[in-house]
């Protein structure tokens, strides 16, 4: 065997290895139900949960605490997944300052107990084009 | 007045300047010919200046469109979405250049630009390369300009691209406000978003399209060298080409890094985002197909694989395009662009170049000269093609992860559901492989260009490494003990690193000695190494030293997934954090017309947002640059925490940390970094209360005073000293027969006592009453100077409490990192210095007239 070829075999079998070091590491995308039925299997990975902020009929969030003067680092809010599934939510961290206004939320972490503990959340705000309002102004 | 004529001419513009593109690819093309490459026919010629005249047409058209967009946004022309959207009627001038660039169809106009720039200096530079690569370069043209085209096909109803020159009435024509008045225009725009109001959103953008638009250049010479036959050829005219791109897309990522480190507040210089690595993995890449070059010049080794990774590179370019554009990348990254719709044309874009090169690849494969002699182990060839491996295999890394939403759009077209997601610690993801690569990449710099300057075999080997291996042994040995590296691979890193900064040290000495300007590979290599140091030991050892240990304990179940990494600062309160003494001071404001910070509790607001009256004299330096009374303009969208940092010995600095109350999108923060010698402290607040106007008061309480009576705020003593008449009100006017009374109360805080004076005035003329009334920040309480009943003496005052000041508070201690930057520095003076080297050698060879 020519060494070239053995050069090549080096790098596509670093190459598999990446590839399938990448598929062990990639998370899922999953709903609250699924996360504790992992969570619950021993599963320790983390997983990203999609959905929206509880929220009452007149549109106020609610379910979210944050007070720095207890916990600067603790900020809790429920989250309702795509099937509906409501769950609160734990994040060690301040709360991100635009939170309220973000339309979709990820979260990344995992269930423990009947609350998931996030320990990375990103938002989806509403495009800027929506966000900004043409003021109306007096020369009409 | 709606401005529709300048509108009208920028589009015309585009139009001319998309059709003149594809005319002059089509003459370039038709100018071509592999027979007659080096003796033009007359046919050809005449082809040749057809298609240069149209190429200046297209050039006149980019110019067009870049000036009717700057006018319009220079004019404040907000009937126009672009300016509307992006600029607003503060912005000084060079920030409205930035506008230009913020949206979408600024940035690839930007493209366009640096393109039609480049192709008028290629065209006056290399007249026998001129027409099959020129019309490998207005092929690419047309198709950005196709981009910001945004005409609609008649038949099909089909929409090209996104005009800049759309107006707003277009754009949003729902709004109510054009059923009342359809000629609507708006009186301000809304502004270049604030957070990028500095002098990178100047730099950094055109930097780094100047880096995308370079790598065009090894491309277009490549394909027209597989076109033309000329297999070899294209290389030299192509080198410096790509020596320079690289240097640019370099310069351009890093201050990108710089950027998000210094003021966007990302925490670190890189976070491994989808919109970073989308320019890392062609940069690689860009690099890799350099030192094949390099072989290929001195040894006619690696023709093949020069041309592969010269094609993968510009199609690398056009998928980080296709991916930061598209909106694919959906719920992965925080600040992807927003789609625009181009999500066809990109991919059509990207797939047209890809499959183009690929047939002709094909095509033209057996044709390509290779070389069946092996590559010895101890030849530079060797070496220097498996760094270029090692380069591509990290590249791989991080684009096989990147793509995971690519996947699952690919898996949905064949209608399977895929949910795959991307790691959930990104950060230790991409570094437990790039790590790696850093090894690599400093063992074989070393190694490589050991083999590259001097003659070695299997024999002299350990000769001439001993030296330089025992040294950086020895020195390594020195630095781990000494910083105390304790993880083996960090060991590892620090210690190849440390060897190839020795080795190639050396090997500088000994160029220095001869020919200084082949100096460029050394001082590059050493910048590199450098680098990784400095990588290593800043991101490796970024300390959280903002640790909280006060705060409530939970239950035990949660204590692991505790990290309390940010403290609490009342205002005027002391705090411990790590060997500092923390103290918040206040909140300040900055002016364009002073050097200092201006303290909030000194103003009064006005009712134009960027002006404020002092309300006593303000100094700077023993300098008095206001009186009381006097109007300052401020820059009203910054706030800056004043934090007082003193350390065990007494010493003591200042960190002014920044947010931003932005409509848009909320808090942002910007660090302030106190940089030592050896490591920087990044200090940033991570929440602040409410703003102003939304703060919530606790409903007003009355109390009746007599001057020298106590009363109770917040859990303070407060005294009424004294009620005295005043004559001089910042920003009230007061006529003879007004009266202002000013009261003076003593409040005693825990620390100290505070001096505040709520105000009463009586307009007799205007049959007007008004209070002023103020604010003790750092007890939150609120005086109101209510009533004064003359007969009896006394006097009624409000009180609202609220929530006292405060900030959180992250800061971070980033060792070593001034390494990273001088290492970053050394690697781009070396590639100037290959430059220049690679230019002058294409230079002389066209001078001979053997260019090609």
């Amino acid at each position: 065997m020519k060494k070239s070829h053995i050069f090549a075999i080096v790098i596509i079998a670093i190459a598999i290895g990446i590839i399938m070091s990448t598929a062990g590491d990639a998370s899922t995308y999953v709903c609250f139900k699924d996360a504790t039925q992992l969570a619950s299997d021993g599963d320790d990975d983390k997983v990203h949960v999609v959905g929206k902020l509880k929220k009452n009929s007149e549109g106020e969030i609610i379910g979210m605490f944050y007070d720095p003067l207890i916990d600067a680092n603790r900020f809790e809010f429920i989250l309702i997944d795509n099937n509906n599934e409501a769950k609160t939510v734990i994040y060690n961290q301040p709360k991100p300052q635009d939170f309220e206004k973000s339309e979709q939320v990820v979260i990344v972490g995992r269930m423990k107990s009947d609350v998931f503990m996030a320990d990375q959340i990103i938002m989806k705000c509403p495009s800027k084009y929506e966000d900004k309002e043409l003021k109306q102004t007096a020369n009409i | 007045m709606t401005h529709t004529t300048i509108g009208d001419i920028g589009h015309a513009s585009i139009v001319i300047s998309f059709i003149a593109a594809i005319i002059a690819a089509f003459s370039y093309w038709k100018a071509s010919s592999a027979i007659h490459f080096l003796e033009e026919t007359s046919a050809q010629k005449s082809w040749r200046i057809f298609a240069r005249f149209f190429f200046y047409i297209h050039s006149i058209g980019i110019v067009g469109v870049v000036s009717s967009l700057f006018l319009i946004i220079k004019n404040h022309y907000y009937e126009y979405h672009y300016a509307w959207d992006h600029s607003s009627n503060s912005l000084p001038i060079y920030y409205m250049i930035s506008s230009f660039w913020e949206g979408q169809e600024g940035s690839f106009l930007l493209w366009l630009f640096w393109h039609m720039i480049l192709g008028l200096i290629l065209i006056h530079q290399n007249k026998i390369w001129e027409s099959p690569m020129m019309a490998v370069f207005c092929a690419v043209q047309a198709f950005l300009a196709y981009m910001i085209l945004g005409s609609v096909l008649p038949v099909i109803d089909l929409k090209l691209g996104s005009s800049p020159f759309i107006l707003l009435k277009d754009f949003m024509g729902a709004l109510p406000v054009y059923k009342i008045n359809p000629d609507y225009i708006p009186e301000d725009g809304t502004g270049l978003n604030p957070l990028l109001q500095n002098y990178w959103m100047v730099i950094h953008p055109p930097t780094l399209f100047l880096g995308f638009a370079t790598t065009l250049i090894p491309f277009a010479y490549c394909i027209a060298g597989i076109w033309m036959g000329r297999y070899r050829e294209w290389i030299r005219p192509a080198l410096p080409w790509a020596l320079f791109s690289a240097m640019v897309l370099g310069t351009g990522i890093l201050m990108g890094g710089y950027w998000a480190y210094e003021t966007l507040n990302f925490g670190g210089y890189w976070n491994w985002d989808p919109v970073e690595n989308a320019v890392y993995v062609p940069w690689l890449v860009l690099v890799a197909s350099i030192h094949t070059m390099i072989t290929f010049k001195n040894s006619s080794t690696a023709l093949r694989s020069t041309i592969i990774l010269t094609i993968s590179t510009f199609v690398l370019i056009l998928y980080s395009t296709f991916l930061t554009r598209s909106g694919i990348l959906g719920n992965a990254s925080v600040h992807s662009f927003t789609d625009l719709g181009l999500s066809g044309q990109l991919l059509v874009y990207l797939l047209a170049f890809l499959f183009l090169s690929l047939a002709l690849l094909v095509y033209k494969w057996k044709e390509i000269p290779s070389t069946e002699k092996e590559a010895s182990i101890y030849s530079r060839e060797f070496w220097i093609f498996v760094g270029a491996t090692v380069l591509c295999l990290a590249g791989f890394q991080v684009l096989a992860t990147t793509s995971i939403p690519v996947y699952n759009a690919i898996l949905g077209l064949f209608g399977i559901k895929s949910n795959i997601a991307p790691p959930a610690d990104q950060m230790e993801h991409y570094s437990k492989f790039q790590i790696w690569a850093g090894i690599a990449i400093a063992i074989l710099s070393a190694i490589g260009q050991y083999f590259w300057w001097k003659k070695i075999d299997g024999k002299t080997l350990w000769d001439t490494l001993a030296l330089p291996v025992l040294i950086s042994m020895l020195s390594s040995m020195a630095i781990i003990y000494f910083t105390h590296l304790d993880h083996p691979i960090y060991i590892l890193l620090a210690t190849v690193s440390v060897f190839s900064v020795v080795a190639n040290g050396f090997i500088l000495y000994g160029i220095l000695k001869s020919n200084y300007k082949l100096s460029g590979g050394a001082i590059a290599h050493i910048g590199v190494a450098l680098m990784l140091i400095g990588i290593l030991y800043s991101s490796g050892y970024s300390k959280v030293i903002s640790q909280n240990n006060s705060g409530m304990t939970y239950s035990k179940e949660f204590s692991e997934e505790m990290n309390k990494e940010n403290i609490l600062l009342w205002r005027n309160d002391p705090e411990q954090m790590d060997d500092f003494t923390l103290l918040y001071k206040g909140q300040r404001l900055e002016s364009p017309d002073f050097n200092g910070y201006i303290n909030k509790d000194d103003i009064l607001p006005l009712n134009e947002k960027s002006k404020v009256i002092a309300k006593k004299a303000i100094n700077y330096k023993d300098k008095v640059y206001y009186k009381k009374g006097d109007t300052i303009t401020i820059i009203p969208e910054n706030t800056f925490y004043e934090v007082l940092y003193t350390k065990p010995n007494g010493d003591t600095f200042t960190l002014y940390p920044r947010a931003q109350v932005n409509p848009q999108m909320g808090l942002l923060a910007s660090p302030d970094i106190k940089r030592f010698w050896g490591r920087d402290l990044y200090s940033f607040v991570s929440s602040i209360p409410i703003p102003d106007k939304e703060r919530e008061w606790n409903p007003i309480e009355e109390h009746q005073l007599r001057i020298g009576d106590t009363v109770f705020l917040n859990d303070f003593v407060a005294v009424l000293r004294s009620v005295n008449r005043e004559t001089n009100i910042p920003g009230i006017l007061l006529g003879e027969s007004d009266v202002a009374v000013k009261a003076h109360f003593r409040i005693l805080g825990g620390n100290k006592n505070y001096d505040i004076y709520p105000l009463y005035i009586v307009l007799i003329k205007d049959q007007m009453v008004g209070q002023i009334p103020e604010i003790v920040e750092d007890l939150g309480v609120k005086i109101t100077f209510l009533n004064i009943n003359p007969t009896n003496g006394v006097f009624t005052f409000g009180v609202n409490t609220t929530q006292k000041d405060y900030i959180i508070l992250k800061a971070i201690e980033k060792p070593a990192i001034n390494i990273l930057w001088l290492g970053t520095l050394l690697l781009i003076i070396g590639l100037i210095i290959a430059i220049l080297r690679r230019y002058t050698e294409f230079i002389k060879m066209r001078v001979k007239g053997t260019e090609v």
